[in-house]
């Protein structure tokens, strides 16, 4: 009797699937739903954005962050805007701190609500996405408020932010996030405590501490194993120092316990807000550097000094010393690094991003082996990978 | 001359009449349950629903109708394309020809025959084939994946909806849907039999394919699965069809425990109402818990699905079976 060759059954997941959150190309191998061997392919967002920010002047850039991981814009000017700081040497003013960092919050629930939604709609419901995109909504207003743009903000300057809070934004958010808590409850109750849910996500993708090491995980998802390394306390920028407000850490590493942080790290970053707002004092929002900020157009219409500076600024740009930086933030998906040599021109000599969503990516064969095709959608789901950031 | 033949296309004709008089009203029916499916979701997510064809929307599953009525059908060049095309009518025709057992009220019934639940069991059995033939003909990895699931899914609940209509039978004493509603005159059999009622509203759920039991549709992980290559009126028959199937297994879900058109006490205002508004009434009723599960639940995986439905779905309904002959013989209630 000859030998008959078994084969395993390819399927191309993507990169037009409503699950593939973005455009992800997954090759699976599967032995009937049993997945044998998850082959994550990328690049096909991939637009060049670190050879792009090479070739212009530094302010000129910041729009790119914006559109990287394109769910949390701010986070990633945030992590630029120190990296071009630290070179220059510049102070950030302390109203301009307490703003970037509420801001700065106030997109880590952004990215949250989407991909806490989204992951409840890939294990199969889709009540929590539509109400949680309601207060989205809400919260890409207070975006419009601030920088005129729903999503690509290009707010945040160096040195600070490129205007203050228009008059009664600050009380809006206030109500905002006192009213947002109930709404938030209500997910939390038709989510984390539903059994289908956990049988959906508890023991699904499971990591180890060390697992996750070797792998360069960081936020949410080393979190989830029980590492509480956050940058935001580990190495604090801006006024995080200054900031109250605790770590939630997992205990398992797998698809639930990464819900369960994120679903705390949304209280904790209402709690962060409020106290921004209660604490935010007035003050100039940007250093009062000519080489850096703008001069305001009244001073332009006499001096003639700030008619340069004005010229200079708009048509050269920032000039950069001599350097290398290396910044990171804690961005909502992990640890979003710039790394940045200046060489006394208005343009970066290199640009280099570290995106925690590739780290995390690349360990998709490891975390979904062995795991049935619907649980490689929860693993993706509890990823929050955004191609905007891992192609770049 | 002649009189044989009259009486032939005259009962051609009534044959005629009757489909029409059950599938028209059905076909409506189904448009508005998707209208009444959109708008309670919509409500249950805090929006609104279809709004903008015609008032508050009504118009909206018409405006569906035509528009799917218009599209190009598209048949995949790789697809065995007699099987393609065989399959959505083949779901279609069986979800409509179940209603041909159906009483709607005392008498209200086009067949009323004496074996009417294996009639039903046995159509509902056959509407695995639509899909599975729909999948394996797409030729298409995802629409084939739809199908197993399907398949193994739609047979494992069959079993255990069979045992709880077990329970029910042998209390009525009968296989007769006309019968079994008259026997729960006083007492509706969800009350006595409350256990096998809630197994049942989840086993319908699973037979249907309907959230949270909708995999071989899981949107998230096979793309609408075993249709994912039908478009225009082959996608549309197998719409009908699901939506279809939804109102019949509510149909027999209120026969079988919500006493079918009887009143809910037999006191003067209510049973002035006639029948078939109950047994409408029941229906809807029905849906509505189909229509709330999806909007609440997550989906079941494949494999969690499958341990359900044979380790506690199947033993439960099994202990049931048991429990309720032995009571029925212990105290000698045993109908004729």
């Amino acid at each position: 009797m000859p030998e008959i060759q078994m084969r395993n059954f390819t399927m191309n997941f993507g990169p037009q699937h409503p699950a593939a959150h973005g455009v992800l190309r997954l090759v699976l191998e599967m032995n009937g739903e049993v997945v044998e061997r998850a082959d994550p392919h990328i690049g096909l967002l991939h637009r060049g954005t670190e050879k792009f920010i090479e070739n212009r002047p530094y302010l000129q850039s910041i729009p790119y962050f914006d559109r990287l991981d394109y769910c949390s814009m701010m986070m990633q000017e945030h992590g630029y805007v120190l990296a071009v700081e630290k070179l220059l040497g510049i102070e950030v003013p302390i109203r301009a701190q307490y703003i970037r960092v509420m801001f700065a919050e106030l997109t880590r629930i952004m990215n949250h609500l989407l991909n806490l939604t989204t992951m409840a709609l890939d294990v199969g419901a889709m009540t929590p996405l539509l109400w949680g995109f309601e207060e989205r909504e809400k919260l890409m207003g207070f975006y419009e408020e601030v920088s005129g743009s729903r999503m690509h903000a290009n707010y945040f300057r160096f040195g600070g932010v490129n205007r203050d809070l228009p008059a009664g934004l600050a009380e809006r958010i206030d109500a905002w996030c006192d009213s947002f808590v109930h709404v938030f409850n209500d997910m939390d109750n038709l989510l984390t405590e539903n059994r289908i849910f956990k049988q959906r996500t508890v023991d699904i993708g499971k990591f180890t501490v060390e697992q996750c090491l070797d792998w360069g995980f960081s936020g949410p998802m080393i979190r989830a194993a029980g590492v509480p390394w956050d940058l935001r306390k580990a190495q604090p920028y801006d006024c995080y120092d200054r900031m109250d407000f605790d770590i939630p850490v997992g205990k398992n590493g797998d698809c639930y316990d990464r819900y369960l942080v994120r679903m705390l790290e949304v209280r904790e970053s209402l709690k962060i807000m409020k106290q921004c707002l209660r604490e935010m004092p007035e003050g100039p929002i940007r250093p009062d550097d000519r080489k850096v900020t703008p001069p305001p157009r009244a001073e332009m219409k006499r001096s003639m000094e700030s008619l340069i500076h004005h010229f200079k600024l708009y048509t050269e740009g920032v000039h950069v010393p001599n350097g290398e930086v290396y910044a990171a933030v804690e961005s909502s998906k992990g640890e979003f690094g710039v790394y940045l040599v200046g060489d006394g021109t208005n343009r970066p000599y290199k640009c280099k991003i570290r995106s925690p969503g590739y780290a995390h990516l690349q360990a998709l064969d490891a975390l979904g082996k062995g795991h049935m095709l619907a649980d490689v959608v929860a693993i993706i789901a509890a990823m929050d990978i955004v191609f905007g950031e891992i192609d770049r | 001359m002649g009189e044989p033949l009259l009486d032939a296309v005259l009962s051609i004709l009534i044959i005629v009449g009757q489909i029409l008089l059950i599938v028209v009203p059905l076909l409506l029916a189904v448009a508005y349950l998707t209208y009444a499916e959109r708008k309670v979701i919509g409500a249950m997510q805090l929006r609104q629903g279809p709004m903008t064809v015609g008032p508050f929307g009504l118009l909206q599953p018409l405006a569906d109708g035509a528009k799917l009525f218009l599209k190009e059908t598209v048949i995949p060049a790789t697809s065995n394309k007699v099987v393609f095309i065989l399959a959505p009518m083949i779901t279609f025709t069986l979800a409509m020809i179940g209603w041909a057992v159906i009483p709607m009220g005392a008498g209200l019934v086009i067949s009323d025959i004496n074996v009417g639940v294996l009639y039903l069991l046995a159509v509902s059995s056959l509407g695995v084939y639509g899909i599975i033939m729909a999948g394996w003909a797409s030729n298409s990895r995802y629409a084939f994946l739809g199908a197993l699931r399907s398949s193994a899914q739609m047979i494992s609940y069959e079993i255990s909806i069979g045992l709880i209509i077990v329970s029910v039978l042998i209390c009525a004493g009968s296989l007769n849907l006309s019968t079994i509603v008259e026997a729960q005159r006083g007492l509706w059999y969800f009350i006595p039999h409350f256990p096998m009622f809630m197994l049942f509203l989840a086993s319908i759920l699973a037979e249907t394919n309907r959230h949270p039991f909708d995999l071989p549709e899981d949107e998230a992980t096979l793309v609408t699965g075993y249709n994912v290559e039908y478009s225009s009126m082959a996608f549309a028959l197998f719409f009908l069809g699901e939506y279809a199937n939804m109102i019949l297994m509510s149909a027999i879900a209120s026969i079988l425990f919500l006493g079918g058109w009887l009143p809910p006490f037999d006191i003067a205002p209510l049973n002035w109402v006639p029948g078939p508004i109950w047994f409408i009434l029941k229906i809807c009723l029905v849906l509505f818990v189909f229509i709330w599960a999806r909007a609440t639940l997550p989906r079941y995986r494949y494999d969690q699905l499958m341990r359900l439905g044979w380790k506690v779905f199947l033993p439960l309904s099994l202990v049931w079976v048991v429990l309720t002959s032995g009571f029925l013989v212990a105290f000698d209630l045993l109908p004729n």
